[in-house]
């Protein structure tokens, strides 16, 4: 029963704005139940659609899971936006000056990398500098909350923009090639990059950007259950987010918490840029998330802050992603943003929803 | 340096600081009765697009800048709905709010202008009015604004009402305050200015609406709230000093003179400025920064 009532909010919302989704398609000019039709049955037809699908979810269950943690604690990080873009970048430094990288510039030869790292070295440097740095840059919220009790919510949408423009910086005075028109950096070396998973799976084709990074997503999902649920830490994070005070009493500090929370919800973020640098670009490219810090509060609130619950939810919006896409391709009137606004609408209801779902 | 502080540079500043001056005083409403708006992007976003379309359709800039503004005011009141009916997370449905207004125009544009990307531009005579080619029209009307929303804040009892309820709603209510019905009308007033400010951007400054077209002002005007300490007059020292930034920032792209000693100034060293500051205000450093005190609490009688 209890999973039953977990379930029906989300589900309700799901349904409702579906519902206000198809009015908008069809005063739009198009069949509501076609669009739907496309959106929903473009992730299922092949072992490819299931693949690009489970690509798109990925970053979304890192950032989903970041959310939902911060959540437990009672925080809303709506900077997951930023943490990932340092982690990214930060992913992408290590992956250079260690992996040998070497520039051409007209018929300059340069090398910009102090070493040459093995893979089975480099890999988890720059995975560990993707999680630290989002950690950091979710962690100065977390310590401005405890020391100062300033807002997280406005100190986070501030990191973001700073977040952005700072590794902006770096990458177009010191880490671009130079003459290169993309603000993006160097490539990374060969030794720091991780596989694909059409490698291992016979019949997934070699143009899905699918990822070892997906697997590292489901292995954050049951890391954050155990730590919530099976550890003290994450007890007296969950503690802290029911009743600050009550805890305070109990004799867990708040305020520890509260930084905690925000660094590992800022790690989950920054490991988004595993995936990106490692995975698919295998360079940092400035502008290559489509918002996926925010869509994370959808696919935390969506998720119930449950990691199980995320990693649905982000399979959720990874079909949306997927099949708006077709959409847009195979109607007339109606674009891709079609899953921008069903988005929202979800959100809209969920928040609405959430008044209900506490009784 | 001498020759980057120029006339050109403060009517830069005037125009780039009057969306924002539009956008914070609507927040200030919002906020000082106790409702968070983080939606200022989407409710300028919903008057930009909605100013653009309705200007180029019907060639009139002004029906077009009232139906800018009737459609932030829906918006908000929608947004009010979640925040005070249901009593939503208002920072949760704020951000559903501006979510929508990425989609929701470039959907329509998608299907009557088959463009998502942008509106159609309108003609030159359509845009808002300059005086002298400096000094928009709006911009009179957004520091005509200040003075009027300081005086409706401090000096009527509307005002009153709005401080009280965002302090303490439960004492406003026994004084006789609707509280309920008081946070809808500012809330939705909120909309108005912000459509404002979005209608500016679309026909004053600009020709025609392009996606996301705010690119973040309405954050920076929530960051001007916040420097301003929920007040008025500072409200409009604190955009006036962000569109300098921003001025300044446009300015020095490409330009030989941003330089220091032979040293390239950054331009993103300029843009962080608003929201690096944003950060050392809340945390204390220049005076304390207080925010209303009911501020985010959803109300409800029962309670």
């Amino acid at each position: 029963m209890k999973i039953l009532k977990e379930i029906l909010w989300p589900l309700v919302a799901v349904v409702a704005a579906f519902i206000v989704g198809g009015i908008v398609i069809f005063v739009l000019g198009d069949d509501p139940i076609e669009a739907y039709r496309l959106l929903l049955s473009s992730s299922f037809g092949s072992l490819r659609d299931v693949g690009w699908m489970l690509h798109y979810a990925t970053p979304l269950i890192f950032t989903g899971l970041a959310v939902a943690v911060a959540l437990r604690c009672g925080l809303l990080n709506i900077g997951a936006e930023g943490q990932l873009y340092v982690a990214a970048f930060a992913a992408a430094w290590v992956g250079i000056k260690f992996g040998g990288t070497i520039v051409t510039v007209g018929t300059d030869h340069q090398n910009w990398s102090w070493a040459s790292l093995p893979a089975i070295l480099l890999v988890p440097m720059c995975i560990a500098a993707a999680i630290i740095a989002g950690a950091v840059w979710g962690g100065i919220p977390g310590v401005l909350k405890a020391k100062f009790g300033s807002h997280e919510v406005i100190n986070t949408i501030m990191l973001n923009f700073i977040g952005i423009a700072l590794v902006s910086y770096f990458t177009q005075y010191y880490y671009k090639i130079p003459g290169d028109p993309i603000l993006q950096t160097a490539p990374i070396g060969d030794n720091a990059t991780i596989p694909l998973l059409s490698s291992f799976i016979p019949g997934l084709p070699a143009d899905v950007p699918l990822n070892v990074a997906f697997l590292l997503a489901i292995l954050a999902c049951i890391a954050v259950y155990i730590f919530l649920w099976k550890t003290k830490w994450g007890y007296e994070l969950r503690a802290v987010g029911q009743n600050p005070s009550a805890a305070e009493y109990g004799g867990i500090s708040p305020k520890k918490q509260i930084i905690l929370a925000m660094t590992i919800s800022g790690a989950l973020a920054g490991m988004v840029g595993i995936g990106e640098v490692l995975g698919t670009r295998h360079n940092f490219y400035n502008g290559f998330s489509a918002e996926w810090g925010f869509l994370g509060i959808a696919v935390a609130l969506l998720g119930r802050n449950h990691p199980l619950g995320v990693f649905v939810a982000a399979l959720f919006f990874g079909v949306l992603l997927r099949g708006q896409i077709f959409v847009d391709a195979f109607t007339s009137k109606v674009s891709k943003d079609l899953g921008w606004v069903l988005q929202a609408i979800i959100i809209l209801f969920v928040a609405c929803l959430q008044k209900y779902s506490r009784k | 340096m001498g020759e980057i502080f120029t006339l050109a540079l403060l009517f830069s500043s005037l125009r780039l600081a009057t969306p924002l001056i539009f956008a914070a005083l609507g927040g200030l409403f919002s906020e000082r009765s106790g409702v968070i708006n983080i939606a200022l992007e989407g409710l300028m976003l919903a008057g930009a697009f909605t100013a653009a379309v309705v200007t180029y359709q019907v060639g009139d800039p002004y029906i077009g800048v009232v139906a800018g503004v009737a459609a932030g005011a829906f918006l908000a009141f929608i947004y009010a709905v979640a925040c005070i009916k249901f009593e939503a997370d208002q920072v949760v449905a704020g951000m559903a709010i501006n979510f929508l207004m990425i989609g929701l125009p470039a959907l329509i544009s998608g299907a009557i202008y088959d463009s998502s990307g942008s509106t159609p531009q309108i003609d030159k005579v359509l845009q808002l009015p300059d005086f002298y080619n400096r000094i928009s029209i709006a911009t009179i009307v957004a520091l005509a604004l200040v003075p009027i929303c300081w005086w409706i804040m401090y000096k009527t009892p509307f005002g009153l009402r709005i401080r009280a309820t965002g302090e303490n709603p439960d004492a406003a209510e026994t004084a006789g305050v609707n509280v309920i019905r008081l946070r809808y009308i500012a809330v939705t007033i909120s909309g108005v200015l912000a459509g404002l400010g979005g209608a500016y951007l679309s026909i004053g400054q600009s020709s025609l609406f392009t996606r996301n077209m705010t690119a973040g002002r309405g954050f920076i005007a929530l960051a001007a709230l916040i420097l301003a300490k929920w007040r008025p007059v500072p409200v409009l020292g604190a955009c006036l000093f962000f569109g300098l930034t921003e001025a300044l920032s446009i300015q020095i792209q490409g330009a030989s003179w941003a330089r220091i000693g032979g040293e390239e100034i950054p331009v993103q060293f300029i843009q962080i400025i608003p929201y690096l500051l944003t950060i050392i205000v809340l945390a204390g450093f220049i005076g304390l920064s207080r925010a209303p005190k009911a501020l985010g609490i959803p109300y409800s009688k029962e309670d």
